[in-house]
């Protein structure tokens, strides 16, 4: 169809009329709330994330007090910045896309993909510091020292799981042993709270963090790896989208009658900007 | 009438047809808005109000997701019903979340501290578990 | 006399007399690659009735296994032999449940109905139904690979901490699970969109056939509980590969929560299974009671209800694992709470049949025989609603023969009733009514010989999931097992007359059955392209102007004077 010449004076040639839609309107209409329907499949898929995040910051909230502690702020912030700023000329290139305007959409949607690399190298680096100073998910929790700002005294108790724990050994009513657990508790007193911790926060009630290192702090860096994980994955998923739409654009096959692409998936990278605009507070700014 | 066949279904009008287009000076608000916000989030964690943090945090990102949606997103300027979608869906996440997060706190007095047995020595007839 | 064509051969038999679907382009590659929705949903069915093949074929090892209280087939002191009797009822649920039940009737059924339903062209979005199906073919590959690699022993819950430590090939049947979601995803999103934007003219909401309602409830789950089912599975993927601690107590996690997020999907996925099933039965009683279907707009509701509803309770899956108190009381109150949309349903269905001309040919006996099975299934539920009576319940057979009632019952019984229903739509041939009628009664009697004995032993305390059982419980399972042999005779002859229907069937009208709905408007089978002609919409179930022409072998829709859309 190259009848469509527009203001900026190329042709719509990406678009054609499905053989199944009657308009053109509808098929645009239809995208629109398929692409609707499957954010919402992907905002239900974080969601378990974050009820994991809520249900373990509720109930140990020592763990996130101390383990945040970890994690650079200033790194998350520029990510968040990053992110908010590849939205903008997204949303941008949507319109210079509606518009026609094939130079524009060609450097809106380059510097969206120049903000997604920008957005993983933060991420590589935060990621390789954690690698170095041993700060993994599950058994391969080996600190190498307390973060910045705690204050610990004692040197922490690894749990080493391989090694059994000193004490009896009690039997269960079916005749098995059982070692008495060498996983301790991460939750001791009041529910939820840990004594040790309500202690630290009554001396140092900014924030930091006096007192021994807490239990199962694995615990803060399996959610944190899981959630900032898969949000990678779908900011990589979303470059490619975008790389893709990238190439058609300079073919300048996008303008007032055809954008559709860049429109949908510019609804997905805002999408990836959305889960992240929760992520930084909830796993950077705890207080 | 197959013209307009589209007609029963919903008629494109000027908020949803082919062509709205978000002014630029609006995303550009809307980017600077998105940068205040930022900044307010990292300058509330300096002030200590208790509990209030972790929802005052949850506000500003509520805002700052809600500018994304309606403008970035264009739902300010779409059919009603994507709307509909979306907040259906946020009901289903907080609906999970709510439920999940209340269990888990009721039933956290009862649990037993130092009760968790040794995986590593217990030999069940389907063979040692993974180490 | 037509002239017998030489080519294209159909099946080894004569190419039927018309272009239609089949016929309209021939070669392996125009099935692959195929965006037409009616070949994919034959590609459906027949992927779903092998993996029905291969599930049933676990059920029958399982129920000669429970033949001698000591064990038939895995006997002995030594523990270890059981494992593979844990793997076959493992993979007995998950074939069934992510192989057969859920993709079931939207996949091939619905992909093959909505469009000609709705007289459109095709779904919103035909190589997004491709990928669908794709998807489930790779889930399914995933799924026997685990089997091959070290079946799973879990139990198709994968309750934690087990799932994670068990050393079975968990990550790849995981895995094709996920994958499988996604396929149920992709199909939720085209029958939604499907439904908002490609109606015709004339065909408002309440105009619609209940089964597209039906369709448009269950993918409204299919989108909202699915993706909780993806990232529960990628977490116990994580939790099995990294040791995540989220679900291992080892690991200083917490196992229930485990079973809260996989309960989240996996009740909507119940309604998922029987919703589509409930909406074939609006079909099947309306045409054959040649009536409208009384309560329109109730029952159109009530499945929208059913969908939303189901999502707040998913809580009594867990009443004796650990859940606190008040939401044990919560979940108990809601689950009664969506009993009585169902109700509503069945009492609608019984209204329409009053006073009707009913027929009774294979599909209505069908449907018959789920007002009986949907009731004891649905009213047994009830029972393990109630937390008194579930603590007592809850592992035991009563379970078993509750799910099965709904699920085989329900679901499976109303599959097999749209099949017959549609079949001559679908290959353009009628199979043999008796036969038909027979099977459903063979079937029917296996059935209940199958499962009513298992609430009785269930209250007296029956456990399920156990190779071996106490002597007192042998005639039961005597019993469940002759019913379970009677099953398989009954779908075998299923099989055979609708196997040999395709070479020797009468050639099928268009309009058969009498139906109101649109499908029945084109040829059987359809065209290509579905209506070469917009179709005329008619309000839904009307049955005044249909008209039985002998010379045809089916019916027709008779000019109506000043006929209003």
């Amino acid at each position: 169809m190259t009848d469509a010449t527009n203001v900026a004076g190329h042709h719509d040639e990406g678009w054609h009329l499905a053989h199944h839609f009657e308009t053109p309107a509808q098929q645009f209409e239809s995208g629109k709330l398929g692409i609707w329907l499957f954010l919402t499949t992907e905002i239900l898929l974080f969601s378990g994330l974050f009820c994991a995040y809520a249900v373990y910051r509720a109930n140990h909230p020592e763990i996130f007090a101390y383990a945040h502690l970890y994690l650079s702020k200033s790194l998350g912030a520029l990510n968040t910045v990053v992110l908010i700023f590849s939205s903008f000329t997204m949303a941008a290139a949507v319109r210079a896309a509606q518009l026609g305007q094939t130079r524009w959409q060609v450097r809106l949607l380059a510097l969206t993909l120049v903000c997604g690399f920008a957005f993983l190298g933060v991420k590589s680096v935060e990621y390789q510091a954690k690698w170095k100073e041993g700060l993994l998910a599950g058994r391969a929790y080996q600190p190498a020292a307390p973060p910045h700002g705690a204050v610990v005294p004692e040197p922490p108790q690894r749990a080493e799981s391989a090694t059994g724990a000193a004490g009896g050994q009690p039997e269960s009513a079916g005749g098995m042993k059982l070692d008495k657990s060498t996983i301790a508790p991460a939750a001791v007193g009041r529910p939820g709270l840990s004594e040790k911790w309500l202690q630290g926060k009554a001396a140092h009630p900014d924030g930091h963090w006096v007192g021994p290192e807490p239990n199962n702090v694995q615990l803060f860096f399996g959610i944190y790896f899981a959630m900032t994980g898969l949000h990678g994955v779908h900011v990589l998923a979303g470059m490619a989208a975008i790389a893709w739409v990238l190439v058609r654009a300079r073919r300048g096959e996008f303008g007032p009658k055809y954008f559709s692409p860049v429109d949908f998936t510019g609804l997905y990278w805002h999408l990836v900007d959305l889960v992240w605009i929760f992520l930084f507070p909830l796993l950077y700014l705890i207080h | 009438m197959a013209e307009t066949s589209a007609a029963t279904t919903d008629h494109p009008d000027a908020h949803t047809g082919l062509g709205h287009v978000v002014p630029l000076w609006v995303l550009a608000a809307v980017f600077v808005a998105l940068l205040v916000l930022t900044v307010l989030t990292v300058a509330v964690t300096l002030v200590d109000l208790g509990n209030l943090n972790l929802y005052v945090a949850l506000a500003i990102a509520g805002l700052k997701a809600g500018l994304v949606v309606l403008y970035f997103m264009h739902l300010r300027y779409d059919r009603p019903f994507h709307l509909v979608v979306f907040l259906g869906c946020l009901g289903f996440v907080v609906l999970f979340i709510a439920l999940v997060l209340t269990d888990t706190r009721a039933y956290a007095p009862t649990l037993l501290p130092d009760q968790a047995p040794q995986m590593k020595d217990v030999h069940t007839p389907f063979g040692t578990p993974r180490p | 006399m037509t002239a017998i064509p030489t080519e294209p051969r159909f099946l080894g038999g004569l190419a039927p007399r018309e272009d239609n679907y089949l016929t309209h382009q021939a070669g392996i590659g125009s099935w692959v690659f195929t965006l037409d929705h009616k070949r994919i949903g034959v590609m459906y069915l027949v992927a779903i009735l092998v993996a029905f093949l291969l599930g049933g074929i676990f059920a029958l090892l399982i129920r000669v296994q429970l033949l001698r209280p000591e064990g038939l087939l895995f006997h002995g002191s030594d523990l270890s032999v059981y494992k593979t009797y844990n793997q076959l009822f493992t993979l007995h649920g998950a074939v069934m449940i992510f192989l057969v039940l859920i993709p079931g009737v939207p996949g091939a059924l619905g992909n093959f109905v909505l469009p000609l339903m709705l007289g459109a062209k095709d779904v919103a979005f035909p190589r997004l139904n491709l990928w669908s199906f794709y998807l489930y073919v790779l889930g399914a590959l995933l799924a026997l690979a685990s089997i091959l690699i070290g079946a799973v022993d879990t139990g198709w819950t994968f309750y934690t901490p087990y799932a994670a430590q068990t050393n079975t090939a968990v990550i790849p049947l995981v895995f094709g699970a996920f994958i499988l979601g996604f396929s149920s995803i992709f199909t939720g999103m085209n029958f939604i969109v499907t439904i908002h934007k490609m109606r015709p003219a004339g065909m408002t909401w309440f105009r619609m056939p209940l089964l597209l309602w039906s369709l448009y409830a269950t993918a409204i789950i299919q989108i909202m509980a699915t993706p909780v089912l993806g990232i529960t599975l990628l977490l116990l993927i994580l939790e099995r590969l990294f040791q995540l601690g989220i679900f291992d107590p080892y690991f200083g996690g917490d196992p229930l929560l485990f079973q809260h997020f996989f309960w989240f999907y996996s009740h909507p996925a119940v309604y998922i299974m029987i919703l589509p099933a409930m909406g074939v039965m609006s079909e099947v009683i309306a045409t054959f009671s040649r009536r409208e279907i009384f309560g329109y707009r109730f029952v159109a509701l009530s499945s929208i209800a059913i969908a939303v509803i189901g999502f707040f309770v998913w809580g009594h899956h867990m009443f004796p694992n650990g859940q606190s108190g008040p939401l044990n009381t919560i979940f108990s109150g809601l689950t009664m709470l969506v009993a009585l949309p169902s109700a509503v349903k069945v009492w609608n269905w019984l209204a329409t049949m009053y006073k009707g001309s009913i027929s009774l040919q294979t599909p209505m006996c069908y449907s018959l025989a789920f007002f009986f099975l949907f009731a004891i299934g649905g009213l047994t539920g009830l029972f393990l609603a109630s937390l008194s009576t579930n603590f007592h319940l809850h592992d035991t057979y009563f379970v078993v023969a509750h799910f099965h009632y709904v699920m085989i019952g329900g679901t499976m019984f109303m599959f097999i009733a749209g099949l017959h229903y549609w079949w001559p739509k679908m290959t353009g041939r009628m199979f043999n009514d008796a036969l038909g009628r027979l099977a459903c009664l063979l079937l029917f009697v296996g059935f209940n010989v199958t499962f009513f004995p298992q609430f009785l032993m269930g209250t007296h305390g029956m456990p399920r999931r156990y190779a071996v059982y106490k002597p007192e419980f042998q005639p039961y399972h005597v019993l469940s097992t002759i019913g379970g042999f009677l099953q398989f005779a009954a779908l075998v002859l299923i099989a055979g007359y609708l196997v040999h229907s395709l070479y020797r069937g009468r050639r099928a009208a268009a309009n058969p059955w009498g139906g109101s709905t649109l499908e029945w408007t084109c040829s059987s089978p359809p065209p290509h392209d579905n209506f070469p002609t917009p179709p005329v919409v008619r309000a839904p179930y009307d049955h005044k102007h249909l008209l039985w022409n002998e010379t045809l072998g089916g019916y027709e829709w008779q000019p109506v004077e000043n006929e209003t859309r």
